[in-house]
């Protein structure tokens, strides 16, 4: 079994896996398929089980029920040293007597690799410290141990990378230039890589599927654009990126789109993004898609009248205004500061308008406020 | 005048303390080593000839027991090495919230006198005691086998009275393990062998090289657990001094004897340290 395993390739096959501990549910029968070559982000909020899948996949855990499979190899009840996988783990787990260059060599030499220094001299220059071989992990900077993690684990060459939020030690800076890195070491190695974060915006720079997590389930997968443009449920809408959702009533169709009733003034959105069940709906808009005007200013596609401006931030690459509609919900909009119109003022009465492929419709009785709550610079030590 | 920083203020009264009760009698002792009986004089009067010979014939005489006191500290330090790496290693890895009560229970018998835990040694090892019935049944040892007044009594008093000094070092050493590194190694195709070997054992390194220490050292130059459990035929270098100190008033010859026995722990300890390498270790 563990000689198969050890050498099974092709997609990862999770199959209702579900991981209880005591009366707590982590992950609750999880099925998802990561495709051979891709680079697969887990997303979601601390404690949503994200960091759990990634331990039962390394085999560091294990699933209370269900199966995991590589390819057509079932690797569930394998070691995490038979199965192809290698992790880089949150806070690197460098070994701290070892040197980098043995630190890097670790995997080969178990595997009885014949030559290691041609190996461990690619890793290093993959990622750019071949300087550092001689030196000892405490020696290191936070964002260098981080790329040595990163080469003890490529190294490998794996059938399977996980990533357990690998960049959430790193500043600001550091982390945005790591996050394109990383997508470029994926490119260049073509190896499977499953990152697991709570960080949407780098989910959303580095993965071509991501699949949201909450509660131990998933609440919806697809490639970030998707997911962003068309998300399913009221945590996807909020969790990633911000969202205003509208109350409504689904009134009747017209042509692609069903016409929703939002406090007595009726727009359209189209019906394949619709998830509602019923007539009872809320339609969704994300700020950035708002058009704010003055009432005497003509506007096509939705228009929503009677707002009322409450707060204006000039952040520079937009303009954020709380506008306060007429039943007394108040509404974000982003506006690009690129149409040579006056800021508008507070107190100021405008019209919002957007065109109506841009609305999304969630069932109506959803919890609007799911995934906003969630701080996601809160302890990264989830699990 | 020129400020005295405050570190060697604070230094004066440990340094005063072992300069008065350490270094001041080391010379002393140094003294004594090399004096001969004076001629003449009653039992216990010596004086200062500088008769280095002292220690040759103080050596040549004792070798055996030199050599038995090295052997009993080895096989003491290796067999509380054996119990204590397993104890310590569960204590830190799989204590949970029972650890600090485990470190406790550890260091329990301290509260009793090191004399009256050798002595409960002669009755466990004893003929009433369980152990010897219990081999005897077992056929294990003879039926005329005795364990008490023995090397193995000597061995066993020792490897218990030392094994707290070896567990605590060992303790501190393995609980600050981080236990992600032992997953990196398994991750690593390291199986659970090959990461003890590989990555848990060098990260306790300083906790082995500490704890042999603190039980080789004063193994080495123990003499209670041999005059409480052992026989004329298992005395040590300790009994040794002793008997020479305080029975027979040869005070050069227990000088010898003991700069000899400091000496030679000297040398091996420096040996050891460095072929263990700790100074490589975080």
């Amino acid at each position: 079994m563990s000689e198969k395993a050890i050498s099974a390739r092709g997609d990862l096959k999770l199959s209702n896996i579900t991981k209880t501990y005591g009366d707590f549910t982590a992950v609750d029968d999880l099925t998802l398929v990561i495709p051979k070559g891709s680079f697969f982000a887990l997303l979601g909020p601390s404690g949503c089980g994200k960091t759990t899948t990634l331990r039962m996949i390394a085999g560091l855990e294990e699933p209370t029920q269900g199966k995991i499979s590589l390819g057509d190899t079932d690797i569930t009840d394998t070691k995490p040293y038979q199965r192809p996988i290698n992790t880089v783990f949150q806070n690197y787990a460098l070994f701290p007597h070892l040197t980098i260059f043995e630190n890097i060599a670790f995997g080969l030499r178990r595997r009885g690799i014949q030559d290691i220094d041609t190996a461990v001299n690619k890793a290093l220059d993959l990622v750019e410290l071949p300087h550092l071989a001689q030196r000892k992990p405490t020696q290191l900077s936070g964002g260098q141990q981080q790329r040595i993690a990163l080469a003890r684990a490529i190294v490998n060459r794996p059938a399977l990378l996980l990533l357990d939020e690998p960049l959430g030690a790193l500043d600001l800076k550091l982390r945005r230039q790591m996050q394109i890195e990383l997508k470029w070491i994926q490119k260049e190695v073509g190896l499977t890589f499953v990152h697991v974060t709570h960080d949407q915006e780098e989910a959303m720079t580095m993965a071509d599927t991501i699949a949201v997590m909450n509660e131990g389930r998933i609440e919806q997968m697809g490639s970030p654009a998707d997911l962003y443009d068309d998300p399913e449920t009221a945590f996807v809408a909020n969790f990633l990126g911000q969202s205003n959702l509208i109350k409504g009533t689904v009134t009747g169709n017209d042509g692609a789109n069903q016409i929703v009733d939002l406090f007595g003034q009726k727009i359209a959105l189209q019906k394949d993004r619709s998830h509602a069940v019923d007539n009872s709906i809320y339609a969704g808009i994300r700020p950035e898609k708002f058009r704010i005007s003055r009432l005497e200013t003509a506007t096509s596609g939705n228009v929503l009248t009677g707002g009322k401006v409450e707060d204006v931030s000039y952040i520079g690459v937009s303009t954020q205004y709380q506008v306060l509609m007429p039943w007394g919900q108040e509404l974000m909009v982003f506006e690009q500061n690129d149409d040579g119109v006056a800021p508008f003022n507070v107190g100021e009465s405008v019209n919002i308008s957007w065109e109506p492929i841009f609305t999304f419709g969630l069932r109506g009785d959803e919890d609007a406020e799911a995934g906003t709550e969630v701080n996601p610079d809160e302890d990264l030590d989830d699990e | 005048m020129k400020k005295i920083s405050t570190p060697y203020l604070l230094l004066i009264p440990g340094m005063g303390f072992l300069f008065t009760f350490f270094l001041l009698p080391l010379f002393n002792l140094a003294q004594t080593s090399t004096q001969t009986p004076v001629g003449g004089g009653d039992t216990g009067q010596y004086e200062q000839t500088f008769h280095f010979k002292n220690y040759i014939d103080a050596f040549v005489e004792n070798r055996e027991q030199f050599g038995r006191s090295f052997i009993y500290a080895t096989i003491a330090t290796v067999l509380a090495l054996a119990i204590a790496y397993p104890l310590a290693y569960a204590i830190a890895f799989k204590g949970g919230k029972l650890k600090n009560f485990m470190l406790v229970l550890v260091v329990a018998p301290f509260f009793t006198s090191f004399l009256l835990r050798t002595i409960a040694w002669k009755q466990i090892l004893g003929e009433e005691g369980f152990v010897v019935p219990t081999l005897r049944n077992l056929h294990i040892i003879s039926q005329s086998t005795t364990l008490t007044s023995s090397a193995f009594a000597v061995v066993a008093g020792m490897t218990y009275n030392f094994l707290p000094f070896m567990t605590l070092p060992l303790y501190a050493s393995i609980d600050r393990i981080d236990p992600r590194t032992l997953e990196a190694s398994g991750d690593l195709y390291a199986n659970g062998f090959t990461t003890f070997r590989k990555v848990t054992l060098p990260l306790s390194m300083p906790g082995v090289v500490a704890g042999t220490l603190l039980t080789f050292i004063p193994a080495a130059g123990d003499y209670v657990n041999a005059a409480i459990l052992g026989s004329p035929q298992t005395k040590m270098l300790g009994n040794v001094i002793e008997s020479r100190y305080f029975k027979i008033v040869d005070y050069p010859t227990a000088a010898a004897l003991s700069f000899t026995l400091m000496a030679a722990i000297l040398v091996l300890v420096t040996i050891y340290v460095r072929k263990a390498g700790t100074e490589e270790l975080v």
